[in-house]
């Protein structure tokens, strides 16, 4: 079987653009300099000024644009209130007390054997979990954004495959803006990227029937954000 | 999928007699276009914003060929693959040739405009691959072997009883007498069964939102997870994204996504903005082991740099069609492709040529609204009127509106003509109007083609310069 040439296609495509450009190796050294120019640059553009307030302002609009988003939000003490948290949010939805979450270590090094009816597995998800509990690795507030991206900690499977995803979110990683979550990214990872990075605001929902809101169309049909209070004992 | 757009006419007026479609389109009035207004308003800096947009657009289609070059670098740096296709046959070419390679049989699909214009699906399930369009609007049209009828809202034109019977008909393992009133009940028939054909899929393609060039990244934007489930269970992850989605910065793509929700839905944010950089790294737990990116153009470069190039800047919120009234009055089926409303009647002559599509331009009233709405300011009305002259020019349309339009310039260009004959024209039909004692007519000789579908105001009585010397400006 041949194999189609992707060559002729390139070469076919990126002349064309140049049909319309200076196209002197000059013109595209130079265009290829400003290019790298912007990109090193990392220009911020105009930022909403909604998420500019102080740590305590920042919580609040996060918790109400979640909300508004039809997520549900809790506050926990700290990782050992996580057991408590937990259990109540699985008796409240009348759920079986199992749970399938992240290999991070803020999540692996809690007690869960002190709630002996909780069965806790760690790993990624084939489909068979109803109920996932994750790390986020930040939070937007200026849309009640949780940002979690794929690594050896944090299964991408788990943000979609559960009805029920609870996502912890630290306040120490909470970012006014999307931006500020970029920066602290770049920084994690050296500038490299993880294979996937999801802004997720609120429960999957479909409005392709009827023109009619439902919720729970493919993704999971809650999201419950534990807000995770670490700044008290830094 | 096949262009129809030759047929404007006639598929336009099925859309008039179609009372399933004309009790959607009237909701979509009270959706969409009101949950953007909210969202705005709730946003101060939303022009700046736009603005910000509109640079990011020029800047990169100013350079698009090393922006493309320095996204390729980085796609390959992560370990991901680049295909170039030049036309629709090239990408089902490509397409076709990763899932033989994958040992596919099926293959999960995202919502993606692309693979409808290229004809994705068609061409593999000649070729003994089936695929699965997983986005519940595009699944029910999928079932229905109908083409999207919006950019956003694929299945837009249906009723929840004309989604209750596909369902009936497709749905053979399931009772056939179950109650399917409630459309609470059609998403979890559909979500149950879409959920085992996530986990078995070889291959899962979707579109791009955006591509960025900092980090050989591509972006989906979806509500419902289903691109995030096609993208992260099979092995191999198809991206299939046009030229001009390319921008610099994941910054860049920031501000895009600040517009493009509160544009398209209203919503503050998608649900689910999702990045992907290349294939799954060693140590990860989940996604898929190939990730490939088919860069297609048909067409698209032959618009740079010209008069249409603005229309390159375009996010496919889709403001401009749900604003648009003869969008809201025909529907998306009559525009004969994938793209409708204003955006498509610029945007599909571009692509598939004048010949094929002169119909569409000439279905604008020129409200002016779409231009107000883009997120990125694409002068549309300004652009459907240059196709209008190009099709003119060309000696495109009716023999009847041609020698119309050709009678009308020979009275334009002469005032000393033309004045007078409007001043009668204009009092006749205002007498005429004020005899009725309403302010618009339901009939009116020679104009059948006009009222059949619509009122026409009765003229108030002044030719517009007749008002203009009065200083009425």
């Amino acid at each position: 079987m041949t194999a189609p040439k992707p060559e002729t296609g390139r070469s076919k495509i990126l002349g064309n653009i140049r049909k319309s450009f200076d196209n002197s190796d000059k013109a595209r050294t130079e265009r290829l300099a400003t290019v790298d120019a912007r990109i090193r640059a990392q220009r911020p553009n105009v930022i909403p000024a909604r998420a500019s307030g102080d740590a305590k302002a920042l919580l609040d609009l996060f918790i109400t644009q979640a909300e508004q988003a039809s997520a549900t939000t809790a506050r926990v003490d700290g990782p050992d209130d996580l057991p408590r948290a937990v259990l109540a949010y699985l008796t409240a939805n009348a759920l079986p007390l199992r749970l399938k979450a992240a290999p991070h270590a803020t999540l692996t090094n809690v007690a869960w054997s002190e709630q002996p009816s909780l069965d806790m597995t760690f790993g990624a998800t084939t489909g068979t979990d109803e109920a996932a509990l994750s790390m986020a690795f930040s939070g937007v507030a200026e849309t009640g954004t949780l940002v979690l991206h794929s690594g050896p900690e944090s299964p991408t499977t788990l943000n979609f495959l559960p009805d029920h995803h609870l996502v912890v979110l630290r306040t120490s990683v909470l970012a006014g803006t999307y931006e500020a979550a970029w920066s602290a990214l770049r920084n994690a990872g050296n500038g490299a990227m993880p294979r996937t990075v999801n802004w997720v605001t609120g429960p999957s929902r479909s409005g392709d029937i009827d023109q009619t809101l439902l919720m729970g169309a493919h993704g999971p049909r809650s999201l419950h954000i534990l807000i995770l209070d670490d700044k008290k004992t830094v | 999928m096949q262009v129809t757009s030759k047929s404007f006419v006639a598929n336009a007026k099925k859309g008039l007699a179609d009372a399933n479609l004309q009790s959607s389109l009237a909701r979509l009035s009270t959706g969409f276009p009101i949950a953007r207004l909210a969202a705005i308003d709730r946003m101060p800096e939303f022009e700046q914003l736009r603005d910000d947009a509109v640079a990011i657009k020029d800047h990169t289609l100013a350079n698009l060929d090393a922006y493309l070059e320095r996204y390729e670098e980085k796609v390959i740096e992560s370990g991901g693959h680049v295909h170039w296709a030049a036309d629709g046959a090239q990408a089902r070419d490509i397409v076709l040739q990763i899932c033989r390679d994958a040992g596919a049989r099926t293959v999960t699909k995202g919502k993606s405009m692309i693979t409808e214009e290229a004809g994705i699906n068609e061409h593999l399930e000649a070729n003994g691959i089936e695929p699965i369009e997983t986005d519940l609007g595009e699944y029910i049209i999928q079932l229905r072997n109908e083409p999207p009828s919006h950019i956003i809202a694929p299945a837009i034109h249906l009723s929840k009883e004309q989604v209750a019977e596909t369902f009936v008909t497709e749905h053979t393992d399931f009772p056939a007498e179950r109650d399917l009133s409630d459309p609470r009940t059609l998403l979890e028939e559909a979500r149950a069964i879409l959920r085992r054909k996530f986990i078995a899929a070889d291959v899962g393609i979707t579109g791009a939102n955006m591509l960025i060039a900092e980090t050989g990244t591509s972006v989906i934007v979806t509500n419902e997870g289903n691109g995030d489930l096609t993208q992260t269970l099979p092995k191999t992850h198809i991206v299939v994204a046009s030229i001009e989605k390319v921008l610099p910065t994941l910054e860049d793509a920031t501000t895009i996504l600040r517009v493009l929700a509160r544009s398209a839905t209203g919503q503050e944010m998608a649900v689910y903005n999702t990045f992907s950089t290349g294939p799954r790294r060693p140590d990860d737990l989940d996604g898929p082991e190939n990730y490939h990116v088919v860069i297609l153009d048909n067409g698209r470069s032959d618009m740079l740099g010209g008069e249409f190039n603005d229309m390159l800047r375009c996010i496919k919120c889709s403001a401009c069609i749900n604003h648009c009234p003869v969008y809201k009055a025909v529907g998306g089926h009559a525009y004969g492709w994938c793209y409708s409303g204003p955006m498509g009647a610029v945007l599909v002559p571009g692509l598939q040529g004048l010949a094929e599509a002169h119909d569409l331009p000439q279905a604008s009233s020129f409200c002016g609204r779409c231009e107000d709405v883009c997120p990125v300011r694409i002068p549309l009305p300004r652009m459907l009127r240059a196709w209008r002259t190009k099709s003119y020019e060309a000696g495109l349309g009716s023999k009847t509106s041609r020698a119309g339009l050709g009678v009308w310039a020979y009275f334009a260009r002469r005032p000393a003509l033309y004045r007078p004959l409007m001043r009668v024209g204009v009092a006749v039909l205002a007498a005429l109007g004020s005899l009725r004692g309403r302010g618009r007519f339901s009939v009116l000789p020679l104009a059948g083609g006009w009222t059949a579908s619509r009122d026409l105001p009765v003229p108030e009585g002044k030719t517009f310069v007749e008002q203009w010397k009065r200083g009425k400006r």
